[in-house]
């Protein structure tokens, strides 16, 4: 009779916000086509570490299941990820998962990203169009702007640029790439552009694009291929414009 | 601080960064180079920069003010850095640790340099190929003006690069990707330059 075959998993826990981490190690029958989410149910349904020890079920969030939410993003083998499109196949045995901590951590694998949809408020990520009557149609997108911007539409504030950014962490305030190139993308509509100086004034205050290093590290990491640097770059030159506009005086439109 | 100055901040740091102070270091590169033409050439080069009007002004507004502001800010900004090379091992990831690196290495030698020339000159020494050449007696002085020079390249050629970035010039990956090479032959003639001013001296 074979041996049947196991995978293994070293988790980073914790039980509340405040507490110490540590490691719990598990080993799992293996099935074929297993994510780390189904790993995460089969400990679910059977906490129990490899020393035999009974202990709880670990925490994570998910929801789409297909990478489109964002919400199970963590640290799989080092690299920040969505673990329902990590492959249990294509990971390194044993596979080690622990919170993204670029974010609070609430409990195990679970942390509060919040602060990305603070930051989407804080520069005014989307379009105003409610007036106190109608006020019909908007201008129109040209069809190849509208595929170009739905590359940028992408982003599902997963938090995976943020924790790859050396620059945002406990010491800084920097805002990350998430939000500014949300605002790429709402000054790139034709409503959304009636807006443009206050997004760009927005990114311009603390914390803003001034404070991108040019690690480069999100762009290489973003799951969805967003342009990160290219939309940080063109922001840099949108600000550059704006700020002589701020300084020396035109039209404010 | 007062909020809000970090925009105006940061740019005045990345323009600072190449001009005056990368301006003024392709200027004192050269003028050293002057060093591998003969102790002469070298010594009236340095005389004929005794003869710029209200020097002392010059120097303040072109060089120390510029610097002074740009190392401080930058010591700020390379101490807010959280490196994750480990984790994420990219080519720009490098360039941006060894960037900060590479900063406060030439912040140190800066300093040092600074004491060894113009202080002294300022006590009472003079500024020529004697006093380069009594410096370069010691080996390890050698080393550390090499690492420090060195230093200052990278992170001037670097800089150039991300100079090109942070004021929008260089918005697509392809014209990065031509920058990077275009500040690589940057960084590679300059440290010729310096490297063998050095060795001129010896």
């Amino acid at each position: 009779m074979s041996e049947t075959k196991t995978v293994r998993f070293i988790i980073t826990r914790q039980d509340t916000p405040d507490s110490a981490p540590y490691d719990e190690e598990f080993e799992l029958p293996y099935r074929p086509n297993m994510n780390v989410i189904s790993a995460l149910m089969e400990i679910r349904r059977n906490p129990v570490t490899k020393s035999g020890k009974k202990t709880t079920p670990i925490a994570w969030d998910m929801n789409c299941l297909e990478e489109v939410c964002g919400a199970c993003s963590m640290v799989i083998n080092g690299k920040p990820r969505q673990s329902c499109t990590a492959l249990v196949d294509q990971l390194e045995q044993p596979v080690r998962l622990a919170p993204m901590r670029t974010f609070p951590v609430v409990r195990d694998l679970q942390v509060d990203r919040s602060r990305m949809f603070d930051n989407l408020k804080k520069v005014k990520a989307w379009i105003p169009i409610d007036g106190t009557y109608n006020l019909g149609p908007g201008p129109r997108m040209p069809e190849r702007k509208r595929q170009w911007a739905y590359e940028l539409a992408k982003c599902m504030t997963c938090g995976v640029c943020l924790e790859a950014c050396p620059n945002v962490n406990d010491g800084s305030n920097f805002i990350g790439p998430q939000p500014l190139s949300q605002v790429r993308l709402f000054n790139a509509h034709p409503t959304g552009a009636m807006n443009r100086a206050e997004r760009l004034n927005a990114i311009m205050t603390d914390g803003g694009l001034a404070n991108c290093g040019n690690s480069q590290n999100c762009v290489q990491s973003c799951p969805k291929g967003i342009p990160l640097t290219t939309s940080i770059a063109a922001l840099n030159r949108d600000t550059a414009i704006q700020s002589f506009r701020n300084f020396f005086g035109s039209d404010q439109v | 601080m007062a909020k809000n100055r970090e925009f105006g901040n940061r740019r005045l740091h990345s323009l600072l960064g190449v001009i005056p102070i990368g301006l003024f270091l392709i200027f004192h590169l050269s003028v050293n180079f002057m060093a591998t033409k003969g102790e002469e050439t070298f010594n009236n080069a340095v005389h004929a920069i005794e003869y710029v009007p209200i020097l002392i002004a010059v120097e303040w507004v072109v060089i120390y003010l510029p610097l002074i502001f740009h190392a401080v800010y930058g010591i700020y900004i390379a101490f807010t850095a959280k490196n994750n090379l480990g984790r994420f091992g990219f080519f720009r990831n490098w360039m941006f640790m060894l960037q900060r690196l590479t900063g406060i290495i030439t912040l140190i030698f800066l300093v040092w340099h600074i004491w060894e020339t113009r202080v002294q000159k300022a006590l009472g020494s003079e500024v020529n190929f004697d006093m380069m050449a009594e410096i370069f007696s010691n080996p390890i002085m050698i080393a550390f003006y090499i690492v420090g020079i060195i230093s200052a390249i990278f992170h001037f050629a670097n800089g150039l690069w991300s100079f090109a970035v942070s004021w929008g010039l260089t918005i697509t990956p392809k014209s990065q990707k031509i920058m990077t090479y275009v500040t690589l032959v940057v960084f590679v003639v300059l440290s010729y330059i310096g490297v063998s001013a050095i060795f001129a001296f010896v």
